[in-house]
Parts: structure tokens; C-alpha cells; sequence
């Protein structure tokens, strides 16, 4: 192939310079292409010709096809705008806490997202749900530049968006240094700026401190001291692997009878144990940091809060399955976890914790951070794989499964967060142990994410086998004193249920029992003042949205579901409502079968029960 | 399982059970390859022969026991025992609503006549999605003097894609941009092809089962109304360019050569070609 580059399109010297920082004296390699978007989005605040046409050139891609990835992605600008941007979140969960009053506000202030006024330094745009749910609205604040400014911005409102585009809230701070900072004790309610140890609540209430297991340090440890967190009892779990051997931690996982809790609840130790025996080499680890399911927010508070742990947990991951490299894959709306995450590795790589001789141990083990840039189905494992590999993130068809073929073609460990999580009490304590507590089924604790209507929105970590009733009470109830109206089970990709259902247990089995899924721990509130025809609409957009447009059923399905969702919420059915309904099956019937992914065939669950179940567009309930 | 130093023989018979009848193929064949073997005819969109298949139109999906989303036959391999059924209620209602999305989305009646056939056998009827269902509407490229772009014939199959990357041409002048709905297949900043890296071998065009990229003889003739296929012959001869020897199929109209394209099954070409024998009748035409 000749590199045919865009004629006469050269980057400007600060875009160049950017670039080659990002890339350094790295392979002509298109593994590289996001790191490099990245570097010259946050430079210049779009993606000119020049600097695409200099990373082409840099990595040996051609133009269209680098265009082709960078179009993928929400956050990457196509074309020139204002260096200050407002990604809102307009999703469900910040809909119940005014998000539309505050796009209103900035409407009359900015003008229409995306269009800015004529001279205007700053603009805005409508996102989806940005993984802070529990202090909407929510706001991520972009300013490019030389030192380009990534923060996110919650209990929003116009003043703190508008300040925070004017640049005037930020300290300029090296980005992978946060200000260490020590906590004296927990439940002493600091409100500086966005501490988000108290988005756990039950880590504020002394009393409520010694059931936690996966928020043990949250709140307590400095997350950005490794002596803290060896003093907190970190490092003793790999320090247990290495005694047992990667076929000791393998026997713990199985025995443990770990489920991902990711979304599809596959058994840990049989994705380890495949990928460790595997004969093709090397061996990837992954840990999805994704989290984009509207509603989630609680790998977010882990990585920000205990950002060791992780690093930990996938240690012992890539030792027991024979990876020497694992990548964080996270999303871009987590700047603060990012850099706390990104100081972590650093510090655990200076104490011989990661590198070439992990502990003394003669174990190689390190660990690559790469971000996301606005796109859901990125969580999506294999489309997820493509992204790190400089691709369109569309998901691939399966099988050949990861473990067989994954990142590189090669066999491939992915779990989320919350699953490596479990992993140190695992290891610790033995997985008989950690099997014991929970239900029969679902093996340990549970983190879920409460949102919406409630009076303390957070992230609840339950024994597994908690009714989704004693959940929303231990949140408070719902706010206000309000009737519940209905909750929201496992995000955008889950179901409605009703306030009949407060019985259900929230275990994988339990949940499966009554046509629900946990699926990545969302429990949103609706109460009686909200208008469930407009959550709804949201979650349709959503998906037409977020349908990468790779397979007809999903690209084609997600906007004729919208359409119908919005002629029944315009009081204009074709038909009626009813035959509306038999509609939407049908769609719903192919998208669910025929798709290729999860996105698309979990894409009409939680309309079809807003309306069978609760009524909504006045369709029968049944 | 025997040593590994003893190879295993070169291609092993799997035996599956298609729609009740016991069929055995070699280790490897497709579900499709295998449903064709038997004489089960099953709809493709976005495979073909001569390409990887990308298996994105989903109108060759079938059902495979124990599998909890149906497959799609085009790209994924038998295996011992499986238990498979093309005409199940399941099936035909995928295949029916797939066709009625594509159909209520992009022009297809430039399609070939087997869609047309298709989507009466399942049934499909795409209005039923209303009138108001948001088309995938684009003004047609006309950029240069040899073809035609209109993207709102196309299907997003990639076989243009992948005709023009690493499938064939190995050129990489387009690729899908965008995403969902509003994806598209566009050159870099969607800049008129000849800015591109195109070579105008025309492999998109003989891969495009839509229409949306045509022979700009052939999209003027359209506009002008003097296309008329019942006037056209195709006439087999070797490309004189080079000695190469690929075989062209030249469509001719009132004496004019309308379309060159290549037979897919050609053992040189695979149905791909370059400028002069795609185009180079122009230059002997225009004279
Ligand atoms: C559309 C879609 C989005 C997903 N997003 C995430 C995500 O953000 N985080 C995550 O851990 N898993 C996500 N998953 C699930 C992953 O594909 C995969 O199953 C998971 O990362 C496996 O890890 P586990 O076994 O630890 O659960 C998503 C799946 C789909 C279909
Ligand atoms: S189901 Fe949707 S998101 Fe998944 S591959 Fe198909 S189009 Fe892409
Ligand atoms: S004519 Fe050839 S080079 Fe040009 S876009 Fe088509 S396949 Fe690619
Ligand atoms: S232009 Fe033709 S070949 Fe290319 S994706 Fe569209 S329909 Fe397929
Ligand atoms: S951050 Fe707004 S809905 Fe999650
Ligand atoms: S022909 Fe199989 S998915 Fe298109």
C-alpha cells in the first residue's frame, strides 16, 4: 500500500508537537491512532486535516480509514468549534434532577448545542450518562489547549458550567499527580470539591463500615499513597498468589465460584483457566473500566477511591493466566480516575510492583492505561478489543470467543472492575470462604449503583441475596416521601420493574427468575412525579445513538423503536397504541435475535416493560 | 486425541443435522457453504465469494440449538453435531423484519431481482414502518468522470470497503465514517474522490449489489432515459492492456460499451480489475 496522504494538509506546529509527545519514538503502529486523536483533540479542540493527515503519516494509516475511526467516537470534533466544551448529560438519571431546565439555561446563554454563537470561546453538547449519576446534572468540561483541561463538573448548574468553561475554576495541575490527601476519619463529611469517596454512603456511617468488603478502603485510604495502602492491608493478596502459584489462584477463583459482574455473569475462574492454558502466546489481560451503561457509576468510585487495589488485583490476574501486559480500558468521562489511576501505576511501578521483577519474584507484569472517547459500545468486550486496536469499535462477531482470540488475535482475559475487585478478598482468604457468603448462586458481595428518586444516591455494596425493596431503603427511600412509581433494573440494557416487585432478591438467579437481569448494578427510582414517556424517549435515543451501525437489525431497529416511541409520545400512534406495541415486538423479536451484540438485542427491553408492565403511552397492561 | 506429530488429514468430514436431513462437509465449510451443498437456499446481502465475510446484514441468519441468538450462516463454521434450522418461525421473522428495515432505509430498486424475490418470500412489507421512517437520504456524488456515488442505495454491506482495502485493491481510499444510523462509507473528511487515494479500479463498483456506486455511462444514460437493458449484450474478451490477461465482460447499448465488469469466478481477476480494463474503454469510445 502507497500512503496516499490529504493533499497540502499540514498541522500547525503546536499540533504537531502535541502528536509527537503522545507517540514519542513509538512503531509505525495503528495501535497508537487513539492516543493520538486524543493528543490532538485536547491540543486544538477538533480534529483538522493537518493533524489527522500528520498522524496518518506518523503511523502508516490511511486518511480514510483514520477518518473512518475518528467519526466513530462522540468526543472526537470532525470539524473546527470553540475550544471549550460542555458535554451535558441529559440522560435518565440526571433527568430526574433537572438536566432539561440546565440545557434550557445554556441554550439561552450559549445558543443550540453545537452551534455556537459567532465569536463564542465556548459551546455545548447533549451526552448521554457520564457516570456520575448519583450528583446530577452532570457536566464534563473540556478545554483544549496547552494545558488542556478535563474535569467533570456534578450538581451542575449554570454558573458552575459557565465558570468552568471560562477556565476560571482551574489550578493548572500536572494531571497524573492528585493532591494527596488524607482523610482523619470517615463519615466526617467534607464537602471540597467533588470528593467522591461520599458517593459510597455506607462508607460515611461508622456502624455501616464493617460489612464492606469491596469499599473497605474507600473513603479511608489516600488513594494516592502506596504506603497507606499497604498499611490498609494492601499487597498481602499477591503476596499469597505468589506463595500458591498461578495454579493455586486459578483453584481459589474457580473454587469461589466468582461471577463477572460486568453484565453476562460468566464464571471468572473458567475464563481464567482457559486463557492460562491456552498454547498461543502472548496472553492479554484486560480490565473493561468502560462503564457506560446509563446509571453506573461504582468501578468509577473504586478506581478514584482505591486505585491500588486494582492495580492488585489485575497483578494476580496477568501472573495466574500468563499475561505479562494488561490495559485499563476507561472511559474519557473519568479525568479523575484516569489520573489517579494513571499516579498509581506509577508509584506501584517505582516500588517494583509492577515491571520487569514484580516483588522480587521474577514475575513480568505491567499495565497500559488507554482511553475511551465517547462511544457505549466500547464496553462491549470485542468491540472494546478493536478500539484498543486503533479500529472502528465494532463489536465482532463471536466466536471465535476472547479467550481464544482476542485482543491481537491473541487469547484474552476481560473483566470489569468490579469483578478484579473481588479478586484480593479471593486470593486472601480462600475461595471456599468468599463462596459462602451470598446465595447458592451468586457467590460474595454486590455493588449497585442507587440513583434516581432516592434520598442518599450511591453506591451499596449488599451480600448478595439483599431484596431490591431493603436496597432502595437503605438508600433512604424514595425522596421526599413520594410513591415509588418504578425502578429501573440494570441500566438502559435492563427492565422496568414495578412497585409489586420490591421482593425480588437481587441475585443473578433471583432477578432471572422474573425477567430481569442485575446487569451492571443499576437501581435507577422513578417517583410518582415523573414522566416515564420522557425516560423512555431518552432510552430510545440512546440506543439510536449508541448502535455502532455496524448490523441492520440494531442500526436500522434503534431509530424505527425511537420513531415509535416518539409518535406515541406525541399522542400520535399509527394505530393505536396497542398496534404499536405488536410493532415494537416484532422489532424487538429481530433485533434480540438477529443482532450481533448485546447492545442491540437487550435495545427494547426496558420499553417493552415501561409499557406491558407500567402502562406507559397508555398500552394495556397486562 | 492422537499425537501431535502424526498430521491430521488434510480435511475432515463434520457431520450436522440442517432442517432434519443428516449432512456431512468438510471441516470448515460455512453453515451457508453447507446449506448450499444440499440445495437449501438461503438470502446473503453482505457476502460474497470473493471477500472476508463481514457478516453484517443479518439476512442469512439461522437457528442453531443450544445457541441463545440465531447465527449467521455466511461466516460461521459447522461443528460436530450441530443441530440447525433455516426456516424456523425464528428465522423467518429476522429475515423478514431485516429486509423490511433495509427496505424502509435505503433505495433498493436497483437491487437485484433475487431481494425483490426475497422479501416477497418472507413476507416483508416495509411500509408498515410509516411514512414518516427516516430514509437514508444523501444527494448522489458525482465527483468525477468515471463513476457515480449514491449513498442512498447503499446497505452498508463493506464490500466496497473491503474491495478497495486489503480484500483486493489494497488502496484504503474509502471506509465507514460515522456511526449507527448516520454511518456512512466516505473518503477522509468525505472529500470528493479525486482529492482520495482512489485509482478508479472500480472493484467497489463490480462488488456494489445496490447500485450505489455505478458507471457514470451508465447513472447519465438513467438520468437521460435511454438505459434500456433489453437492448444491452455482453460480450466476453482478454484485456489487451497488459499480459495479464484478465477476462472483461463488456455490456454494450447502440454500440457503445456501457459496463466492463469481470466474471467472479475468473481465476486471474476474481471478478477485480484495474483502470484500463475497467475504464479504459472510455478513452477508445471518446476518441
Ligand atoms: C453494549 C455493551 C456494553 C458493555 N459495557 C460494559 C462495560 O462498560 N463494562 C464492563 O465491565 N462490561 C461491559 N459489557 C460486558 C462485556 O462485554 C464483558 O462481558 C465484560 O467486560 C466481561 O467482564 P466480567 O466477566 O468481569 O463481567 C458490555 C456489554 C455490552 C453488550
Ligand atoms: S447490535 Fe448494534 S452495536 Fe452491536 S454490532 Fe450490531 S449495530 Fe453494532
Ligand atoms: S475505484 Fe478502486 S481505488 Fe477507487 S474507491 Fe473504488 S475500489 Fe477504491
Ligand atoms: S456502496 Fe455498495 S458496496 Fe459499498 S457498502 Fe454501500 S451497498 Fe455495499
Ligand atoms: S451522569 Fe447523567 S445519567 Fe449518569
Ligand atoms: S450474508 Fe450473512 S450476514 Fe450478510
Amino acid at each position: 500500500m502507497d500512503l496516499h496522504l490529504i493533499p497540502s494538509a499540514v498541522p500547525s506546529s503546536e499540533e504537531r508537537a502535541a502528536i509527537d509527545a503522545a507517540l514519542g519514538t513509538c512503531a509505525a503502529d495503528r495501535q497508537w491512532l487513539l492516543p493520538a486523536l486524543h493528543a490532538a483533540q485536547e491540543r486544538a479542540g477538533w480534529i483538522s486535516e493537518g493533524a489527522l493527515n500528520y498522524i496518518c503519516e506518523r503511523l502508516s494509516v490511511p486518511p480514510a480509514d483514520a477518518y473512518g475511526v475518528a467519526s466513530f467516537y462522540a468526543l472526537f470534533a470532525m470539524a473546527k468549534r470553540p475550544r471549550a466544551v460542555a458535554h451535558v448529560c441529559d440522560d435518565i438519571a440526571c433527568r430526574v434532577n433537572g438536566a432539561e431546565a440546565l440545557c434550557g439555561a445554556l441554550e439561552a446563554r450559549l445558543g443550540k448545542p453545537g452551534e455556537p454563537l459567532p465569536g463564542a470561546s465556548a459551546t455545548w453538547l447533549r451526552s448521554p450518562c457520564q457516570g456520575h449519576c448519583e450528583r446530577g446534572p452532570v457536566a464534563l468540561v473540556q478545554i483544549a489547549g496547552p494545558n488542556p483541561v478535563n474535569t467533570t463538573v456534578t450538581a451542575a448548574t449554570i454558573e458552575s458550567i459557565l465558570g468552568s468553561l471560562a477556565g476560571s475554576t482551574f489550578e493548572p495541575r500536572a494531571t497524573s499527580q492528585p493532591p494527596s490527601r488524607v482523610r482523619a476519619t470517615a463519615g466526617q463529611a467534607n464537602n471540597g470539591e467533588g470528593d467522591s469517596w461520599i458517593a459510597a454512603p455506607q462508607t460515611t456511617v461508622p456502624e455501616w463500615r464493617p460489612g464492606l468488603r469491596l469499599l473497605r478502603r474507600v473513603g479511608v485510604v489516600d488513594p494516592a499513597s502506596l504506603d497507606d495502602y499497604r498499611a490498609h492491608g494492601g499487597y498481602a493478596a499477591l503476596r499469597r498468589a505468589l506463595d500458591v502459584g498461578p495454579e493455586g489462584v486459578l483453584r481459589e477463583i474457580t473454587e469461589s465460584r466468582l461471577l463477572g459482574r460486568g453484565g453476562a455473569a460468566f464464571p471468572t475462574g473458567r475464563k481464567w483457566e482457559a486463557v492460562a492454558h491456552a498454547a498461543v502466546r502472548p496472553h492479554y489481560l484486560i480490565c473493561n473500566a468502560d462503564e457506560s451503561e446509563p446509571g453506573t457509576f461504582k468501578d468509577r468510585v473504586l478506581m478514584e477511591e482505591d486505585p491500588f487495589a486494582l492495580i492488585e488485583a489485575m497483578t494476580i490476574a496477568g501472573y495466574a493466566t500468563g499475561c505479562e501486559t494488561g490495559y485499563v480500558y476507561i472511559r474519557a468521562e473519568y479525568p479523575r480516575a484516569t489520573s489517579r489511576l494513571a499516579h498509581a501505576i506509577e508509584r506501584a511501578r517505582l516500588r517494583g510492583l509492577l515491571g520487569d521483577d514484580v516483588m522480587g519474584a521474577g514475575v513480568r507484569f505491567d499495565i497500559q492505561i488507554r482511553r475511551g472517547a465517547g462511544a457505549y459500545i466500547c464496553g462491549e468486550e470485542t468491540a472494546l478489543f478493536n478500539s484498543i486496536e486503533g479500529k472502528r469499535g465494532e463489536p465482532r462477531n463471536k466466536p471465535p470467543f476472547p479467550v481464544q482470540a482476542g485482543l491481537f488475535g491473541k487469547p484474552t482475559v476481560i473483566n470489569s472492575v468490579e469483578t478484579l475487585a473481588n479478586v484480593l478478598d479471593i486470593v486472601s482468604q480462600g475461595g471456599p470462604a468468599f463462596s459462602r457468603i451470598g446465595t447458592a448462586a451468586s457467590s460474595g458481595t454486590k455493588l449497585f449503583c442507587v440513583s434516581g428518586c432516592v434520598e442518599r444516591p450511591g453506591v451499596y455494596e449488599v451480600n448478595f441475596g439483599a431484596l431490591l425493596g431493603d436496597l432502595i431503603e437503605f438508600a433512604g427511600g424514595v425522596r421526599g416521601g413520594r410513591r415509588l412509581q418504578a425502578v429501573l433494573l440494570g441500566g438502559a440494557a435492563g427492565v422496568f420493574v414495578t412497585p409489586d416487585e420490591l421482593g425480588m432478591p437481587l441475585t443473578f438467579e433471583g432477578t432471572r427468575a422474573q425477567g430481569a437481569a442485575l446487569g451492571s448494578g443499576v437501581v435507577m427510582v422513578f417517583d410518582d412525579s415523573i414522566d416515564l414517556g420522557d425516560i423512555v424517549h431518552r432510552i430510545a435515543a440512546f440506543f439510536r445513538e449508541e448502535s455502532c451501525g455496524q448490523c441492520v437489525p440494531c442500526r436500522v431497529g434503534t431509530i424505527r423503536q425511537e420513531e415509535l416511541v416518539h409518535r406515541l409520545r406525541a399522542g400520535a400512534p399509527m394505530g393505536s397504541a396497542a398496534a404499536e406495541l405488536a410493532l415494537l415486538d416484532d422489532l424487538a423479536g429481530a433485533m434480540r435475535d438477529a443482532s450481533i451484540c448485546g447492545l442491540g438485542q437487550t435495545a427494547s427491553g426496558a420499553i417493552q416493560t415501561a409499557m406491558r408492565k407500567l402502562g406507559v403511552f397508555g398500552a394495556t397492561k397486562s | 486425541m492422537t499425537g501431535a506429530a502424526i498430521p491430521a488429514p488434510p480435511s475432515r468430514e463434520v457431520e450436522l443435522t440442517i432442517d432434519g436431513r443428516q449432512v456431512r462437509v468438510p471441516e470448515g465449510t460455512t453453515l451457508l457453504q453447507a446449506c448450499r451443498s444440499v440445495g437449501i437456499d438461503t438470502p446473503t446481502l453482505c457476502y460474497l465469494e470473493t471477500l472476508t465475510p463481514v457478516n453484517v446484514c443479518r439476512v442469512c441468519v439461522v437457528e442453531v440449538e443450544g445457541s441463545r441468538a440465531l447465527v449467521p450462516a455466511c461466516s460461521r463454521p459447522v461443528e460436530p453435531k450441530m443441530v440447525v434450522h433455516t426456516d424456523s418461525e425464528r428465522v423467518r421473522h429476522s429475515r423478514r423484519v431485516v429486509f423490511e428495515l433495509l427496505a424502509s432505509s435505503v433505495d433498493l430498486s436497483l437491487a437485484p431481482a433475487r431481494v425483490r424475490e426475497d422479501m416477497a418470500r418472507y413476507g416483508a412489507s416495509p411500509e408498515r414502518f410509516g411514512p414518516r421512517a427516516a430514509r437514508v437520504a444523501q444527494p448522489v456524488k458525482v465527483d468525477n468522470e468515471l463513476y457515480v456515488r449514491d449513498y442512498s442505495r447503499c446497505i452498508l454491506c463493506y464490500k466496497c470497503v473491503e474491495a478497495c482495502g486489503a480484500d483486493a485493491q489494497n488502496t484504503f481510499a474509502i471506509a465507514v465514517s460515522g456511526r449507527g444510523f448516520g454511518a456512512t462509507i466516505a473518503t477522509e473528511f468525505d472529500h470528493p474522490l479525486p482529492d482520495s487515494a482512489c485509482v478508479y479500479c472500480g472493484n467497489c463498483i463490480g462488488v456494489c449489489p445496490t447500485g450505489a456506486l455505478m458507471f457514470k455511462s451508465e447513472h447519465d444514460m438513467r438520468a437521460a432515459g435511454t438505459w434500456d437493458e433489453s437492448r444491452q449484450t455482453v460480450t466476453e474478451t482478454i484485456c489487451g492492456y497488459c499480459g495479464v490477461g484478465c477476462t472483461l465482460q463488456l455490456r454494450v447499448q447502440d454500440n457503445s460499451i456501457v459496463r466492463v465488469t469481470s466474471p467472479l469466478d475468473h481465476d486471474v481477476t476474481s471478478g477485480h480489475l484495474c483502470i484500463k480494463g475497467r475504464f479504459g474503454f472510455q478513452f477508445v469510445q471518446n476518441r
